[in-house]
């Protein structure tokens, strides 16, 4: 798909368009062919009003001047025509992210496009938001438009697709009548084998209580309140799902409770003991596992070897160091036992970070979180970005650790994974728990309206 | 901006240690290529002028030990360099640390009155632990206060030399000088020893060889190493890790600072005896050695190879002054030629480029 959008070259093959073979060697020819693009994370500029993201890079107006006018009664037209309301003079960083998005599309529809490729775009969505967008997207298809919508998620393919196209490894697998197909159907052929979709679970065998969390309050990196007075429990054996939109507390949440990020107010209790606020380090030495949302900024070091990934933690106590020398004989006996306890491909245990694939990466960062078998287990978008292979896999892996008696903290903004993986569910909406409910049984819909703002009544 | 349609670019994943190699010596002859354009404009032919400097740099006991004498401060300073930039410290601040370590040696070696062997030591400790001090002042402001390590480190530099011009022209200044900005001459105690005739004072050179070893074995081996590379190589990983950003901040530059120090204790105990100018002390061997650091690759062992290398030009340098009659700066041009050639390859090592075949 970047190639579609001119950000890369292919390295052979041809594209047709109309029958006729182009290259799109940039972006911006990607423009003249009509070609418009809606990215996962948006290229706004955040400090300029909608109006101008539109003309940005693009040759309007009269000499060095822009005319606003114009540009406005431009983007009111196509807005008014397909029902993408937004206000041409709003800077783009007061806007909300499904606000955001219809910017995006704005703009490739304001640059006449005619094919309109869209990467992920539910991914930052609430299901009313979703709903909305694809209300539009039918709109602007019956209007003649060529949609390409590329999604990890099956529902939306079932819902919105004409057609769908599986991709595997860089081939394109099949390509069938979504009206002829079912999801077992489609997931089969992502996988090349069958994937179980109810994951077999065991029932929950909850024990003592292990992490309880208390009015925490906290700040985001800008200084304002991003937690505002959260309070839960975790026990033993079960999975804690977070459920929300992007940006309403959930990375923050992650951080306080695993020590990156200071708590203002509240308290967090550790097996009876109060940790609030103690560093990164005793937390984890106090039995607390963090798989982080962002593998390779924070996850791992992606210039290093994996065998150095996995004592990232653990490197300063024995069997890895003696006194101040790091064994590497150890290190080396742990990255095999590792790589073949959690079949992490790669060429040998020397093989930077850097060169395995997400599904890899993960499986690094989970061997090297679940060694010594942690009491509790904060996990960030476990699964983000990976193939469904390797997600039904890290999913088994975190069964495995609940069955054992972990507690866990499963944060995600995909709700198929809060429904399938947890045993309780709890919304965050702006900093502030909307309810706590049981997973068996709870309908989507009520998540849906907790995730946008609904308080549940307190049971 | 887009590639022309025939050149492919491809990201490579991991350059291998012969890659490097090949490329940096590439840039190498590129920056010599490049430089024979200014022997050239002076009418002289730069094949000549390469072997003068080669011939003069060591083709001769003298310019050898003029080669080893200048190697002396570039590999100490390169070597403390590589690890500061391991862990993401950029500390252009080296001739401050050296001319720090120099003024430290210089006040034992006049004032402490220490007898002996002792006399010395005692230099050496203050010198390390001087220049040491002086690159724990940008690495705090750091770690502490978000401030530019950079910008710290280049005006502390400035710093450093005005408070030697100041103490050769007032408190320091030396009773047998009379119009001359120097201290007086250290006791015979205090000046190292050479081997035979030559300005090689061989006790800094064997402390040069040996940073060069336990650094490598620190950066490699050991915990505090590990730590440094997890912050140079992803600092949000090593806060995720429980890694202090501060601690390990503090100890590079603290190591970096220090062996900064050694080298202006070696050019003050060993060259000159006394506290002078500090442009004659140091000679902007802070900065050539940043080159001489980056030329390694940050790898602590390798800083030998490069150190001597610079020393060849720095050696060269003379000859060019005295048989060419060329200003001596033309070394500075090499140095800034081969920087360039040098961050310009780094492209290189990441992606592969090759023509694309139709």
């Amino acid at each position: 798909m970047r190639i579609l959008y001119g950000l890369y070259q292919p390295d052979e093959g041809e594209i047709l368009l109309n029958g006729k073979p182009i290259r799109i060697s940039s972006p911006r020819a990607a423009l003249t062919y009509h070609i418009g693009m809606v990215h996962q994370h948006f290229r706004l500029v955040p400090t300029l009003s909608v109006a101008e993201n539109m003309v940005l890079g693009l040759d309007e107006g009269t000499g060095p001047f822009l005319n606003y006018r114009q540009t406005h009664k431009k983007i009111s037209q196509i807005a008014e025509k397909y029902g993408l309301v937004v206000d041409p003079q709003a800077k783009v960083w007061q806007l909300t992210v499904g606000q955001q998005q219809r910017v995006e599309i704005l703009k490739a529809l304001y640059r006449q496009a005619d094919v309109l490729i869209m990467d992920e775009p539910t991914s930052v969505l609430t299901p009313q938001e979703v709903d909305q967008l694809f209300a539009t997207l039918r709109t602007l298809v019956d209007d003649g438009l060529t949609i390409i919508f590329i999604t990890h998620k099956l529902d939306e393919v079932m819902e919105i697709s004409d057609r769908v196209t599986v991709l595997r490894k860089g081939k394109a697998i099949a390509t069938v009548n979504t009206a002829d197909t079912n999801k077992a159907e489609l997931a089969k052929l992502m996988v090349g084998r069958e994937v179980v979709f109810r994951l077999e679970k065991n029932p929950v065998k909850r024990g003592e209580k292990i992490l309880a969390v208390d009015d925490l309050q906290a700040l985001n990196d800008r200084g304002l309140p991003a937690l505002r007075g959260v309070s839960f429990e975790v026990y033993e054996g079960e999975i804690l799902g977070v459920a929300g939109v992007s940006g309403n507390g959930q990375r923050e949440l992650a951080e306080v409770l695993t020590g990156l990020r200071r708590a203002t107010g509240g308290h967090v209790t550790l097996e009876g003991k109060d940790v609030t606020n103690r560093s990164a380090r005793e937390i984890a030495d106090a039995g607390v596992a963090h798989v982080p949302t962002e593998r390779k900024t924070m996850g791992t070091v992606p210039s290093m070897t994996i065998r150095e990934n996995l004592i990232l933690k653990s490197y300063r106590q024995p069997p890895f160091s003696h006194g101040m020398f790091l064994d590497n004989k150890a290190a080396e006996e742990n990255a095999r036992a590792a790589m073949k306890e959690y079949a992490i491909l790669a060429p040998n245990i020397d093989t930077a970070v850097k060169v395995l694939s997400g599904g890899n990466i993960q499986r690094v960062v989970l061997a090297r979180e679940l060694s010594g078998d942690p009491r509790l287990i904060i996990a960030a978008h476990p699964t983000y970005g990976l193939d469904v292979g390797a997600t039904e896999q890290v999913r088994q892996i975190l069964l495995a650790q609940r069955d054992r008696g972990a507690g866990i903290v499963l944060i995600s903004e995909d709700l198929e994974e809060i429904m399938t993986m947890s045993d309780r569910i709890l919304v965050l909406f702006q900093g502030q728990v909307m309810g706590i409910i049981d997973a068996e049984g709870a309908q989507i819909e009520r998540i849906g309206l907790m995730m946008a703002g609904t308080e549940e009544e307190k049971k | 901006m887009t590639a022309p349609n025939w050149l492919k670019i491809e990201r490579r994943p991991v350059a291998s240690g012969r890659t490097v190699f090949i490329i940096s010596v590439l840039a190498i002859l590129a920056a010599l290529l490049v430089a024979a354009i200014f022997f050239a404009a002076y009418g002289i032919s730069p094949i000549y002028a390469y072997y003068l400097i080669l011939r003069g740099a060591l083709g001769n006991m003298h310019g050898f030990s003029e080669t080893i004498r200048r190697m002396i401060p570039l590999l100490l300073c390169g070597v403390g360099l590589t690890v500061a930039f391991r862990a993401l410290f950029w500390n252009i601040g080296a001739e401050g640390q050296i001319l720090m370590g120099a003024i430290a040696a210089s006040g034992v070696a006049l004032f402490s009155g220490l007898p002996g062997p002792l006399l010395l030591i005692a230099m050496f400790i203050a010198g390390f632990l001087a220049g040491a001090a002086w690159g724990l002042i940008p690495a705090a402001l750091k770690a502490k206060l978000g401030l530019n390590d950079v910008i710290t480190t280049l005006m502390l530099n400035y710093v450093a030399m005005y408070v030697v011009l100041w103490l050769v022209h007032g408190p320091w200044k030396g009773a047998s000088m009379r119009g001359y900005a120097y201290t007086d001459m250290f006791p015979n105690a205090a000046q190292l020893p050479m081997i035979g005739s030559t300005s090689i004072h061989w006790p800094t050179l064997m402390l040069g060889f040996i940073a060069a070893v336990v650094m490598y074995i620190l950066v490699n081996r050991t915990r505090s190493g590990f730590e440094i590379r997890v912050v140079g190589e992803n600092p949000e990983a090593s806060r995720f890790a429980g890694i202090s950003q501060f601690k390990t901040t503090m100890l590079v530059m603290f190591i970096s600072g220090g062996l900064a120090g050694f080298a202006g204790v070696g050019e003050v105990a060993g060259i000159y005896h006394r506290l002078l100018d500090p442009s004659q002390i140091s000679m902007g061997y802070g900065f050539t050695a940043i080159i001489v650091a980056w030329l390694a690759r940050k790898n602590p062992l390798a800083v030998i190879v490069t150190s001597f290398f610079f020393g060849i030009l720095m050696a060269g340098g003379d000859v060019i002054k005295i048989q060419l009659r060329l200003p001596f700066q033309l070394i500075n041009v090499f140095n800034g030629l081969i920087m360039f050639f040098l961050i310009g390859s780094e492209l290189l090592i990441r992606y592969k480029i090759s023509i694309r075949r139709r």
